[in-house]
Formats: structure tokens, sequence, C-alpha cells
């Protein structure tokens, strides 16, 4: 939850709503009166796991990403120690190259499906029973997806290529061979997940006027000319927060891999999120799979900045 | 736009797409259903059948622990006896707490921001804004530990506990909806005296049940999917979710000839009650998946 939302707050101001009464006065006005202890209670079971499961946590992360650390024994203070090892660790960078070329199979399928689609529905028709069908994958468990598809892609019975032999193709080992694994791992990804993005355009694409349309059409503007011209710039906040939290999600993918792969074959799908994992809890070495934590955190950090700022700049551009 | 309904090429390309769209999201769903019902060995023998293979419901029985282990080897099962019963329990149990909770305590939480004059109001409400920024990669491992240190490594509190207290979404969203509610019952109720829980409790939270229930259907339909956090803090069935029993099966079916029928059969059970969620309250899920999006 807190995920799929996590480039949603970041733009909003804390928002104050026209009907809050005006601060001071209203503070000592008799309907205000001991509202604070009361609010205190309200909020202690939020402000309780907020300190302790969310700043705690976050806090210790970073400092133990500096220890040596093997849950048994406590933590010692290394310094940059586990950062050093990561630089020279060729199973983190081939990692961390495997992560990109999923994220980016993963997120540029599911952009272009999901407005393609969520467009297409929008033009064509208003059924929410289409619209369910299509959420349908958002609704089960990633390991059941996983489950599914590793029966539908597997290399002899599968139906998927059952289907493509009886078309006269070979064989394909989509989540046993190395050249396969992580395009097969998207797209059981995009597969998952394009529903649920479409439909959020679909919301989108529903806030824009119909005028805006006749007015095109009035200029003479052609279906794609205004998908182009029209839709996709108005959309552009939209589908920036979308392509934002794709990303994010992307990165840190687990449970398809978890459950099909589990990295393999020799470290072909072994994406970061599956590393830290094994190194935590495979090898219990908890100091350097925090430091892997925090440098996926950065990463994702500097990536969101920068995907703000230029999805942004090219809003001023237009307007 | 809507006005327009003759067949251009245009449109009927647009149907042709949105038909092979849903075709590739729908017939998994399928797939699923008629492996289930087929027999494990025929499976191999005509594994392009579009309806079952030698129609049984042997699979659900070796799932739901109905058959025997002999019995589960001979029709092709791993041998490794797999009772989803008490996983599904453990799957109950622990998404119907934590949605309660969770969807419970942002509640009052939002009401505290949205109604209550306090000090140091704004400063909390975005401090907990910011916790949106901290993806669970940075918190999952700490939490672990966390947990670990309070004894709570496979126990329901401690699957449940570090999610159900705090969600800034939740807050946000009640807190964002409550503001917009007209104030005039529940100033009218407290001047005729009634406490500020009371009108909490009998006002705000009734008014408030279209966004407590859609939180709730969200949150319960992500807590029942949730594999990665009870992977790390639980160990036996005594607390572990559906998802998890269903990897563990996955894993141990052997290489050479898993029980696809049984997995499959698994899979359908540990879908089955999103499924009906879905039959349920499909078009507000729709509804309020565009609507969280926009928010």
């Amino acid at each position: 939850m807190s995920l799929s939302t996590a480039g949603a707050a970041p733009k909003r101001p804390p928002a104050t709503g026209p009907k809050r009464p005006p601060r001071r006065p209203a503070a000592n006005s008799p309907a205000h009166r001991g509202d604070g202890w009361l609010a205190w209670i309200l909020i202690a079971p939020a402000m309780i796991g907020f300190l302790v499961f969310a700043v705690y946590p976050t806090l210790r992360g970073v400092y133990l990403s500096f220890t040596e650390f093997r849950v048994l024994t406590p933590p010692t203070w290394i310094g940059l120690e586990n950062f050093r090892e990561m630089f020279a660790d060729s199973v983190f960078w081939s990692s961390l190259g495997v992560t990109v070329y999923f994220v980016v199979i993963a997120v540029s399928l599911t952009m272009i499906v999901s407005i393609a689609t969520a467009a297409v529905l929008h033009r064509i028709t208003e059924s929410t029973v289409i619209r369910g069908l299509i959420i349908l994958p958002f609704l089960i468990s990633t390991v059941v997806a996983a489950t599914v598809w590793s029966w539908m892609l597997d290399t002899q019975l599968g139906i998927v290529n059952v289907v493509v032999q009886a078309f006269g193709g070979d064989g394909v080992q989509f989540l046993t061979s190395r050249e396969w694994a992580i395009p097969s791992v998207a797209f059981i990804h995009v597969w998952k997940n394009m529903g649920y993005t479409a439909i959020i355009i679909f919301a989108g694409l529903q806030t824009i006027p119909p005028q805006v349309y006749e007015a095109g059409r009035i200029d003479g503007a052609g279906e794609s000319k205004m998908f182009f011209r029209l839709t996709l710039p108005l959309l552009r906040p939209i589908l920036a927060l979308v392509l934002v939290l794709n990303v994010i999600g992307a990165f840190q993918m687990f449970d398809i891999v978890s459950v099909t792969t589990k990295g393999g074959p020799a470290n072909a799908s072994n994406v970061l999120q599956m590393y830290i994992y094994s190194k935590a809890f495979g090898q219990f070495d908890f100091g350097y799979a925090s430091a892997m934590s925090l440098s996926l955190f950065a990463i994702l950090i500097i990536i969101t900045f920068l995907q703000m700022r230029l999805l942004r700049a090219n809003e001023s551009e237009t307007d | 736009m809507r006005t327009r309904r003759r067949l251009s090429p245009a449109r009927a390309a647009a149907w042709t797409y949105l038909a092979l769209i849903i075709f590739v999201t729908v017939f998994p769903f399928y797939w699923i259903l008629r492996t289930a019902l087929s027999d494990n060995f025929a499976l191999m023998a005509e594994p392009s059948s579009v309806l079952p293979v030698d129609f049984t419901l042997g699979a659900f029985e070796r799932v739901l622990g109905l058959a025997t282990p002999e019995e589960s080897l001979a029709a092709g099962g791993s041998g490794a006896s797999l009772e989803l019963g008490p996983y599904l329990v453990n799957s109950i149990v622990y998404a119907t707490v934590s949605t309660a909770l969770i969807v419970f305590f942002s509640t009052i939480a939002a009401y505290a921001f949205a109604r209550l004059q306090w000090r140091g109001r704004d400063l909390v409400f975005s401090l907990f804004l910011s916790a949106l920024m901290v993806p669970g990669i940075l918190t999952l491992l700490p939490n672990f530990v966390l947990v670990k240190e309070l004894g709570l490594l496979n126990t329901f509190a401690g699957m449940i506990l570090p999610g159900a207290l705090f969600s800034a979404f939740n807050i946000f969203f009640l807190r964002q909806f409550m503001l917009g509610l007209s104030t005039e019952t529940e100033e009218a109720a407290l001047l005729d005296g009634a406490g500020r829980l009371r009108v909490l409790f009998r006002i705000t939270l009734p008014m408030s049940s279209g966004p407590v229930i859609t939180l709730s259907i969200l949150g319960f339909i992500g807590m029942w999917n949730d594999y990665f956090w009870p992977l790390l803090v639980t160990s036996d069935e005594t607390v572990q979710p559906l998802t998890l029993a269903l990897a563990v099966f996955k894993q141990s079916s052997p290489q050479s000839q898993p029980d696809w029928a049984g997995l499959m059969a698994a899979t359908l059970v540990a879908a089955l009650p999103m499924l009906v969620l879905f039959m349920v309250f499909g078009r507000r899920i729709v509804n309020s998946i565009g609507f969280t999006g926009l928010k």
C-alpha cells in the first residue's frame, strides 16, 4: 500500500481544507477544549507504529550498513568496509545490471501496454466488466501469478511451448536459460501489473474534459495527432506518477524470481532484492545486506528525483 | 465520441487489440482450472488439450489433505503431504486482523488530524507523510531483527504488528476525505453536549464508511497476497499463510515431473477468496483503484 503511493506524497503540500476553522481562536473556543490530549490518544497507535516500525528501522538500517552484523552476535562498527566490499563484488554489479535490465523491460512494456489499453478502453467502451477483467491479475498474489506462468512456460509441457512447437518453432527454455530468464520474469511482472496501471491511467483520461477533443476535432486533428498532442501532454502528471511508482516497484521485485528461478540459472536473474535476501538469510551477513539495501534506496531516490525533474521540465515547456 | 457507432477499421483494430489483451489476461485463470481438474499423468500425454484431461477432483483432494500419502504419490503428487487447510486459516487470520487494525488506527488518527485542534498537528502530519518516501527495502531487514529481538518470530503478533499500527497512506486518504465532509452535524452534536469520541464513532465514522470500506478491501487484498514479510518472519505451518505454502509446495515438487495438477489446485484455493471478493466488490475495486491513483 505505502509503496504504491510513494511518489504521491511529496507533490502535495500538507493540504489545508477550506473548512478548517482559523487556528488560534478556535483552539481556545469551548468546542476545542481538551482536544490536545484526546488527539494524542487517537494518534498514539499510529505514532508508536511510526516510531517503532518506520523511523527506528530506517535509522537502524543505515547504522547496520556500517557494521559487521551476523544476527547472533551484536553488530561491530567497521566503517565503510561493507561499501568497499560491494564495489569489489562482481556479483553485486551483475545483480545491479540484471535489475536494471529487468526494470527497463518491465517498466517500458507496462507503460506502453497500459497507456494503449487505457486509451483504447476510453475510446470504445465504458464497460466496468471489461475493466474488471483487465484488473484480475492485480487481485491475485504474485506467488500465484508466478506459479501459473511457470507452468504455462514449462519447457516440455507448458502450453506456450506447445503452441510455439505447433507453429514449427523450437521449444524455448523460458525460465531455465540465461537469455530468456529475465525477459520471462519481466513478462510475468507486466502481466501482473499492467491492468492496475491501465485503470489508473484510464481514471486520468476520464478527467480530461471532452471539449478538449471537440476543439481538436474542429481544428482538423486526427485520432493519432490528438493522442500525441492532447492526451499525452494532459496526462503527464499522472503518467509521471505511474512511471515513478512502477520504477520503484520494479527495482524491488522479488516474489516472481523467488518462486520461478531463484535467481538462476547462474545468477542470470539474480536481481538485487534476491541477492540481498540470500546474503541476509542464506549467509546471515546482515551488515552487508543492509549496505546493499541502503545503496538500492539511494539509487531509487536519485532516479525518482531525476524522473520528477525531467517530467516537470517538460510540463513547463508545454504550458 | 461515444455517439459514433459505426465500426470503422480503427474501431475494429481497437476491439481486436482489447480482445487480445483480455485473452492474455484471462487465459491463465482458465488454465489453472483446466489443469487442476486434470489427472496429472494424463496431462503429460495431452499437454495441449483445451479441456481437462481425464477429469478428476483428485488434485483438490491431494492439496486439501483428503487423500492419503500413498494415493497422492500414485496420482503423481510429490508425496510431501500438503494440507492447505491450516494455511488457509492462517491467511484469513493474518489478512483480517491486519486489515481491521490498520484501518481502525488510521481512522482515529485521521480524525485527530482532520477535526481536532492541537499543538504540533501539522508538524506531526508532515512527519507521517515523509514515511511514504521510504520504500520497504530499507526497513525490512531491521524490522526482521526487531521482531526477532522481541521474541516474536513465527508468531501472528510478529507478522501483524509492524504493519498494523501505522499507514501514512491510509491516514492521508481518510483525513482528506474527512476534511471534505460537512461539519454541521458534528457541531450540532457537540453543542448538544455529545463528547468528541461519541461524535467520532456515531457521526464521522459512519459518514466515512465509503473510503473506510475501500481501504479495507485494498488492504485485505494486499495482506492476503503478501509474501516477502511472512517469508522473513515465519517458519512453520502454525502461522504461515497460503502464499508461503504455495511457494514451498512449488519448490518441493520434483524437477522432473512436478505435480502440476496439484499445484494448480493449490493455486486456485489461494486465489479463490480474491475472486469471490471480486465478484462481490468488483465495481468498487475498479473505481477505487482509479481513485487512489488520482489522489
